[in-house]
């Protein structure tokens, strides 16, 4: 079988002895496992194993990529790709400097699921699975597990080598409850990075969630309009992500000359008490790395302090044009991708609001919980929630169905009045952008309050 | 291929592999300008075994691995489903042309001569535009045998073009996409030109539209990014099978609008999502989903369609390698006998909806849909009047296409798998602010 250690000695030569302004390569060996119930039987089982590269390069500010299972022939797919960087260059090559790294990244593994039996794995599911069937007025289920192990050797022709290693482990569990043709649904995601033990113990938050698909189908759906909407620290994580993360991707930025204007560092896009961060080096969380896929390493970045623009997240190209530091944001969902800008662990930063200050004063307003989706056109968003309340004089009134909710980044951020000081990291999520998807990253938040959100309904 | 499938016999009472192996060509612009060339070569092979009668099932991307693949398949199979199907038997498959050796032939130059014309209309159109643009052309070969003698061997060209326009004045971002493919070489950049360039003339103004219940066209593109979703969910065989289809037990029910037909149709030669056979071994065929708005069956693989006590409709998909699971191939539906135009003239205030975004984050499942109008356009007095902005839509698919206003004479394909003319939905809920 294929090696990556002895393709990454052979290429380590191939990537000096070119014409190419800078040439990287990314190895990438991996195994999982997945088990999946559908209803009360098993749907389905199954263990891959993959292994592939890329590389990637540069020449006269043109890019040329070329991917592979087929590890036969390395060095004439570093001239192909020398070859197509030629062919698309008509300018200059920028790319920030940043210092040669030669690091092997020690794994810290919690627990690895690769030491748990596929037997205990599926107990685990069916214990799950059968607390759901359990609650009367369920039509069906759906549990999905999967973990995945990559090893990832990064070179350049600068003379960097890291390798790294990561564990994803992920559990989505969705409740189905139907009466007649009216079908609603509940869900939880879960996730982890090097620890199985994320997916263990849930058992009374399963039983709450098939216990809330029921309740939906006797709760009444909101009105659409608009709303004082208070979000929970998942919801919250989610609206982060998508209401201001990906706009603060330098990729979106550096070449269109009105976004930059409008993205000018010091712009105002909230309050004083608004702060937001984007980190790749909180330890032990999905979106965690030491390395980026450019072999930059990884920092804690302030995207809005106090209320101002105060950085964005960089490749190495995008920090050059922009004039700004490289900041290690470059990644790749593997090696039939190159990397582009991506967010890692991006949060709100606790205030010091308690929830009862939050909901105090709201005569009718919406407490929207956990998540199901969210999205991004950069101006405006949505996301929806996965568990829904009506506010009504300052207390948690009656469930109603999930919501959607929709912004727009240039008055919703301006609209947050309120920020808690429950800080919690949501890692059950996977993030997509230029068919890129799923990209592991955590997001979080305190409970917030915003004014005046648009919310979807009948 | 064989040695893999002998190895697994050995141990095993059935067993069938799946190779799928590809080359992609995508020639990228960005801002403007051309910026990335790319190859992809993969391939990956998948074993599904049946073991003591339940199904295990591996992938490898590394034909070397034979090893590593059947254990995976063996060690999985101790815990699999129980097996409720047989591999098929050697068959003749209808002849349905989804290779075109042109594709292959466009060369580099061709394809970034495209992506040139492609921005320099759109930008001479709106200057200030800044755009991305992507030609792709690829070549895949799909290949399968099984242990009760199946087999099935075709190569699949493909070819598209795509380009999404953004203007940014002030805070105000517009947005404009479209994107076509084909198994033959699409090499008129107007083909996606014209689209957006009709999109940017009706975006030129802003117009403000109020919340509340009103007349909504879903267009073609607005159909693929709003109603698709729940509708494709509710054919699933496997949502049936579980209950969780709200058209379950419809059959033969009348309750989309008699108007409406749909059916799923992957033998029309040179399409994406059209093969001589679906992903195990089953001949593909036209099958109506829904007929003058009766429901008329659903989607099944061999497994779902073995727990179901039906038959498969040749709708077995891999997603690139895994396990087979229910999936449409070419989804069209029969276009009516109004103009767009015609559509419009007769609202008096309504919403013409191009492109939904986050519309398949809510429950889907039921058929709900709710998400933010990336762009859309408000109709006052039969007459487009300009671009909503902060709007959302919400319903749910089976209220709104059970009474159409109007079905449009419109029909084209959105993107690759959906083939739809203008829908006219009659009460919408719409909130804005």
């Amino acid at each position: 079988m294929t090696d990556i250690d002895a393709a990454s000695h052979q290429l380590t030569q191939a990537l000096k002895g070119t014409s190419a302004d800078y040439l990287e390569a990314r190895l990438i060996e991996g195994r999982s496992s997945n088990i999946a119930f559908r209803g009360k039987e098993l749907d389905s089982i199954g263990k891959t194993t993959s292994i592939g590269g890329c590389i990637r390069a540069l020449v006269n500010g043109g890019w040329g990529f070329v991917s592979f299972n087929d590890f036969a022939d390395l060095e004439d797919k570093v001239d192909q790709a020398v070859r197509q960087a030629r062919f698309v260059g008509g300018g200059t090559s920028q790319l920030a400097e940043v210092p040669t790294v030669v690091e092997t990244v020690p794994v810290e593994m919690v627990e690895d699921p690769g030491n748990i039996s596929l037997a205990d794995k599926k107990r685990l599911l069916d214990e799950y699975n059968d607390i759901i069937w359990g609650v009367a007025g369920i039509r069906t289920s759906n549990v999905g597990y999967a973990d995945s192990q990559r090893r990832t050797i990064f070179l350049n022709s600068a003379g960097s080598r890291t390798e790294q290693q990561r564990c994803d482990v992920i559990m989505r569990i969705t409740a189905i409850a139907a009466s007649g043709s009216d079908v609603q649904q509940a869900g939880i995601s879960v996730g982890g990075k090097n620890n199985y033990g994320v997916v263990r113990g849930l058992h009374a938050e399963v039983e709450q969630l098939a216990k809330k698909a029921v309740g939906f189908l006797s709760a009444p759906k909101v009105k659409g309009g608009e709303y004082t909407v208070v979000l929970d620290p998942v919801l919250a994580g989610v609206f982060v992500h998508e209401a201001f993360g990906h706009l603060s991707e330098a990729d979106f930025v550096y070449e269109n000359d009105q976004v930059r204007e409008l993205m000018t560092l010091g712009k105002v896009f909230g309050g004083p008490h608004l702060n937001i961060v984007d980190s790749p080096i909180m330890p032990g969380l999905r979106g965690s790395y030491e390395y980026d896929d450019e072999g930059v390493a990884g920092d804690k970045n302030y995207l809005i302090r106090e209320g101002k623009l105060v950085g964005r997240l960089h490749s190495r190209e995008t920090a050059a044009k922009m004039g700004e530091k490289p900041t290690g944001n470059a990644r790749s969902i593997g090696y039939r991708h190159p990397p582009i800008v991506r967010m890692s662990n991006t949060y709100i930063e606790p205030g010091t609001a308690t929830f009862e200050d939050i909901i105090g004063d709201i005569k009718e307003g919406v407490y929207a919980r956990n998540w199901y989706g969210g999205q991004t056109s950069m101006e405006m968003f949505t996301f929806s929630s996965g568990e829904t309340y009506m506010i009504r004089n300052g207390k948690i009134a009656e469930m109603v169905r999930p919501v959607v909710l929709s912004g727009n980044v240039f008055n919703t951020l301006q609209n947050i009045d309120a920020i808690g000081n429950d800080l919690d990291m949501n890692q059950g999520g996977g993030c997509g952008k230029g068919g890129q998807a799923p990209l592991a990253v955590s997001n979080g938040s305190p409970h917030i309050r915003i004014r005046q959100c648009l919310v979807g309904g009948s | 291929m064989e040695e893999i499938l002998a190895r697994a016999r050995k141990q095993a009472e059935e067993a069938e592999v799946f190779m799928v192996s590809s080359e992609e060509t995508p020639v990228e612009f960005e801002a403007n300008r051309l910026k990335h060339i790319q190859s992809k070569q993969s391939s990956i092979i998948s074993l599904r075994v049946v073991k003591n009668g339940r199904i295990g099932f591996g992938t490898t991307t590394s034909l070397a691995d034979v090893d590593g693949l059947v254990e995976s398949a063996l060690a999985t199979a101790e815990f699999g489903s129980p097996v409720r199907f047989t591999f098929p038997s050697f068959t003749e498959f209808p002849p349905v042309d989804v290779f075109d050796p042109a594709c292959d032939q466009v060369t580099l130059e061709q394809m970034t001569e495209l992506g040139q014309q492609m921005i320099d209309a759109v930008t001479a159109h709106t200057p200030g535009i800044v755009c991305e643009a992507g030609i792709t052309k690829s070549t895949t070969r799909i290949s399968l045998i099984n242990s009760q003698g199946g087999q099935a061997s075709y190569r699949q060209s493909g070819f598209s073009l795509g380009l999404e326009g953004q203007l940014t004045q002030g805070t105000d971002m517009l947005f404009v996409f479209e994107g076509q493919s084909s198994c033959r070489p699409i090499l008129t950049a107007d083909t996606v030109t014209s689209p957006v360039i009709r999109q940017l003339e009706m975006a030129r103004e802003h117009a403000a539209i109020i919340t509340g219940t009103m007349p909504v066209i879903f267009t073609p593109m607005g159909i693929a990014t709003t109603l698709a979703g729940p509708i494709m969910s509710a054919f699933n065989g496997k949502n049936v099978l579980e209950g969780a289809s709200p058209i379950g037990e419809k059959v033969g029910e009348r309750i989309f609008d008699a108007r409406l037909s749909l059916s799923d149709d992957p033998t029309i030669p040179f399409r994406p999502g059209s093969g001589p056979c679906d992903d195990e071994g089953i001949p593909t065929r036209p099958k109506k989903l829904i007929d003058q708005g009766k429901v008329c069956g659903f989607l099944y693989d061999l497994q779902t369609a073995g727990l179901a006590g039906t038959e498969s409709t040749g709708n077995g998909s891999r997603h690139g390698g895994g396990i087979p699971s229910p999936s449409p191939g070419l989804l069209v539906v029969q276009p009516g006998g109004v103009s767009f135009e015609d559509m419009v003239a007769d609202i008096k205030e309504g919403l013409v909806v191009e492109r939904v975004m986050g519309a398949t984050q809510g429950n889907v499942l039921g058929g709900d849909f709710s998400g933010n109008v990336l762009l859309g356009f408000k109709i006052e007095n039969g007459r487009i009047v300009g671009r909503v902005k902060d709007t959302m839509v919400s319903g749910n698919v089976f209220d709104i296409l059970g009474n159409l206003a109007a079905i449009g004479s419109d029909a084209r394909w959105t993107g690759g798998l959906l083939n739809t003319p203008s829908l006219c939905c009659a009460h919408v809920s719409v909130a804005s602010k």
